[in-house]
């Protein structure tokens, strides 16, 4: 095929199409999504492919489908592996039969995540290798290597890339082929398939002999590179990389180590970098892993170089590197003055910028669900515990109807701590339907089992929102195209023993908040769900518009909603219409009726 | 020849579709392209930055400050807020409706498009100013903007690629009942 724009996403989905996989599970998670999204779209019916409700789901539907010999791939963010941790580390002991790879995307920034948790200190925890792709062609590659060296150690492999790499577009010449390969079935074999603790000793001396294999095989892998000459060198990986080859361009007088395989270390190649070097500098993201490994090999092979990098302040600890803070990281290091990029347009006194902090989108049925709460408990104390998701956003000015967010799931769990703490107060966990599938449930047994008193308002938009809309077991769509039959949240809840749930239209403001104000007031565990479609995946209805004539100029519409759609144009609230979705919350808020769907009254 | 585009923007005005066009354009003149967005979590109404880097031995996706060729804004402020990407001699083509933030209209602190534009003329050298809210009108649709946008700067003769390009380019990715809309607004674009 023609050289093509392919996102690093893409490159490893298509890699793994052309490595022959069979099975692929995960779930959705910005920047991994769109991974499993491209094996979905291009599966010519031989790959089961799968949102699995959560990671640690995904990861043993892996798990099963590799024991039994099938090429695996399980796609997931950095935060989903914490939710697939239980099953990773006891799978690294066991092994696989089909070669496995855990695709996780790391997001340093963070652009949109909870934390900056970098996954290679998984590899070495779990005793894995870990593949770390610098470019999208490189992923390509490295995916169809990373199941090669997966299989011929019988165990699974990371392959983590970042944001820059699974987002970023290259061209890239990609290849119809497909590698055939029969899965040979599962062998049963209870000394190799059942985790004892027996089994877990001897196969931990095992693991650990095979850790030392692995590093000497990586020496040679093609992209561990070590380049250039000197006394002076850098040692990077990722996109890191890419920015250090930016700065330092066809300078020879500079070494630089490429690792695409931070764990096990290539340690004899770092031996070979470090032969002539006084100082050398580690240019990486997230944690200095590869730094602690260098500062290691020095300290073994008693190599006197210094090591400079995070831990001495020569590059930034925290947020996504770039070339230019490369570049400076690099200039410092070999004490030159900073030229690269000097050529900046000249910028003074800029005029004060407007922020863009991330707000719900005009129409978005949370905007209708948060409010009705709002003015349901108005004078009450109230704890609102929000979730992972667009919902999340429900924190913003001027609703502000987030008091806490931590990870998935945790907003119903939490509200039951706040509810047994100051049993004075009103505890909401608020939940979207993504999310309650895939952590939310187990916190509702929880709640009912230990008698909390809270009230759950599950947002059900159908979809999951915030990854770009996958579908979800709510939603009867699956991956492979079928139509399935919905589970219904509301009929979990009931069977889950929670006494009264009430179903709401959240765009139907009046009733919403009534509905709200008498289930709040219900003691032990209560639940509302509001449902209405997320605006992405319906059809707007007709737009609002503002009688000026009628407008008393209260601006409450903005002060109450902080709908995007509403703005002040000279000094008045206006609806732009390109924005508006036409929910109508706004026509509810209007004290003066002063707010209308366009072409006359409805 | 290599290139460094930059086009920033507000999420929803499009700005994605006109960095694929771009970069289309230039793997037809056999370029390798590499291309990157920072867009924050917010489906709609944040600040996006899309980078176009094409010819050869690229190595970072997101273009070093003080390096882009070409700026593209679909907004005044945004362009404000990335000019120092912007190369010295290097181009602006800036449309200049702005989009208000909710923040403003919460804070009753709208702020002054005009203000903006008046800063990029002083700050770049080559500043094209498109009246995007205008164009988009004589078009019929609010969503060409994009496209508008590519046209001016195609007229502006910094971007490298010919109307011919982009009109390849751009036509393969959209669907056949919208090619004459989009024609439309390229030439409007290329007329200023």
């Amino acid at each position: 095929m023609p050289e093509q724009l392919v996102m690093g996403n893409e490159a490893i989905a298509f890699g793994a199409i052309k490595a022959g996989v069979k099975m692929v599970a995960g779930y959705p998670g910005t920047p991994s999504t769109e991974v499993l999204e491209t094996i979905a779209k291009n599966n010519n019916g031989n790959i089961h492919v799968e949102w699995s409700i959560n990671e640690k789901a995904a990861l043993e539907v892996g798990a099963g489908a590799a024991y039994a010999g099938a090429r695996t791939l399980v796609t997931m963010k950095q935060v989903g592996l914490n939710v697939a941790s239980d099953p990773l580390m006891s799978l690294n002991y066991v092994g696989v039969k089909g070669g496995m790879v855990i695709l996780v995307a790391d997001d340093p920034g963070p652009i949109s995540s909870q934390t900056e948790q970098d996954t290679r200190h998984y590899a070495k925890f779990a005793k894995m290798m870990v593949f770390d792709p610098s470019s999208p062609k490189e992923a390509y590659e490295m995916i169809q290597d990373a199941f090669e060296y997966s299989e011929k150690y019988g165990e699974p492999v990371f392959m983590r890339p970042t944001t820059r790499i699974c987002h970023g577009y290259q061209t890239i010449e990609l290849s119809n082929e497909i590698e055939e390969r029969t899965v040979e079935g599962f062998v049963k074999d209870s000394d190799r398939w059942v985790i004892f603790p027996k089994l877990s000793y001897n196969n931990h001396i095992k693991l650990e002999k095979k850790l030392v294999e692995i590093s000497e095989d990586l020496n040679t892998y093609r992209f561990n590179t070590v380049t250039g000459r000197g006394t002076k060198g850098i040692i990077t990986s990722g996109v890191s990389y890419e920015y250090v080859k930016e700065v330092v361009g066809d300078r020879e007088d500079i070494k630089v180590f490429k690792v695409a395989t931070a764990n096990p270390f290539p340690e004899k190649l770092a031996l070979e970098f470090l032969e002539g070097l006084d100082a050398v500098l580690a240019v990486e993201e997230l944690d200095p892993v590869l730094e602690r490994e260098i500062t290691y090999v020095c300290g073994k092979y008693n190599v006197n170089a210094k090591v400079y990098g995070k831990l001495t302040g020569h590059v930034v600890n925290a947020g996504e590197l770039s070339a230019d803070k490369a570049a400076e990281s690099i200039a410092l290091f070999l004490g030159e003055e900073n030229k690269f990029a000097a050529d900046e347009t000249s910028a003074v006194g800029a005029p004060e910028l407007p922020a863009r902090p991330p707000v719900l989108c005009p129409g978005c049925p949370h905007r209708a669900s948060f409010y009705a709460v709002k003015l349901a408990m108005k004078g009450k104390k109230t704890r609102y515990c929000g979730d992972i998701g667009c919902y999340t956003l429900g924190n913003a000015m001027p609703l502000d109807m987030v008091d806490t967010c931590l990870c998935m799931g945790a907003g119903l769990t939490m509200a039951q701590g706040f509810a047994h703490a100051e049993p004075d107060v009103y505890s909401f966990g608020f939940i979207g339907d993504s999310t309650f599938f895939a952590s939310g449930m187990t916190g509702v047994v929880n709640a009912v089992y230990n008698q909390a008193n809270i009230t759950i308002v599950l947002l059900d938009n159908s979809t999951t929102a915030m990854t770009g809309h996958q579908p979800h077991p709510g939603t009867g769509r699956t991956m492979m195209g079928d139509v399935v039959n919905c589970v219904d949240p509301e009929m979990i809840l009931k069977g889950m023993g929670v006494k009264t749930v009430v179903t709401a239209d959240p765009l139907d403001l009046e009733n919403a908040v009534e509905v709200v104000k008498k289930t709040a007031e219900k003691k032990g565990v209560k639940a509302i769900i509001f449902k209405s479609p997320c605006i992405a995946v319906s059809k707007p209805a007709q737009r609002e518009v503002i009688d000026e004539d009628k407008c008393i100029n209260c601006k409450k519409c903005i002060k109450e909603l902080g709908c995007p759609a509403i703005v002040l144009k000279d000094g008045k609230a206006f609806i732009e219409k390109s924005m508006c979705f036409g929910c109508s919350v706004c026509e509810t808020v209007c004290p003066v009726q002063a707010i209308s769907k366009a072409g006359g009254d409805k | 020849m290599n290139m460094n585009y930059l086009l920033c923007g507000v999420g929803g005005q499009g700005t994605v579709l006109a960095a694929k066009v771009l970069a289309a354009a230039a793997i037809a003149k056999g370029e390798e392209v590499k291309t990157t967005e920072t867009i924050g979590m917010a489906q709609r109404g944040g600040s996006v930055t899309s980078y176009v880097r094409t010819g050869h031995g690229i190595h970072s996706p997101i273009i070093p400050l003080g390096a882009a060729d070409v700026i593209i804004g679909f907004e005044p402020g945004e362009v404000v807020r990335n000019i120092k990407y912007l190369k010295k001699g290097g181009t602006v083509v800036v449309s200049t409706k702005s989009v208000m933030p909710v923040t403003a209209a919460l804070t009753n602190s709208t702020y002054n498009g005009d203000e903006m534009v008046e800063y990029i003329k002083k700050a770049a050298e080559n500043v094209v100013i498109i009246d995007g809210e205008k164009l988009c009108n004589e078009c019929g649709s609010d969503k060409v903007l994009n496209v508008i946008l590519l046209g001016a700067a195609i007229k502006s003769g910094a971007v490298g690629i010919t109307l011919e390009e982009t009109k390849d380019a751009l036509l393969k990715r959209l669907p056949a009942k919208l090619h004459d809309l989009n024609i439309k607004a390229l030439e409007l674009g290329m007329r200023g």
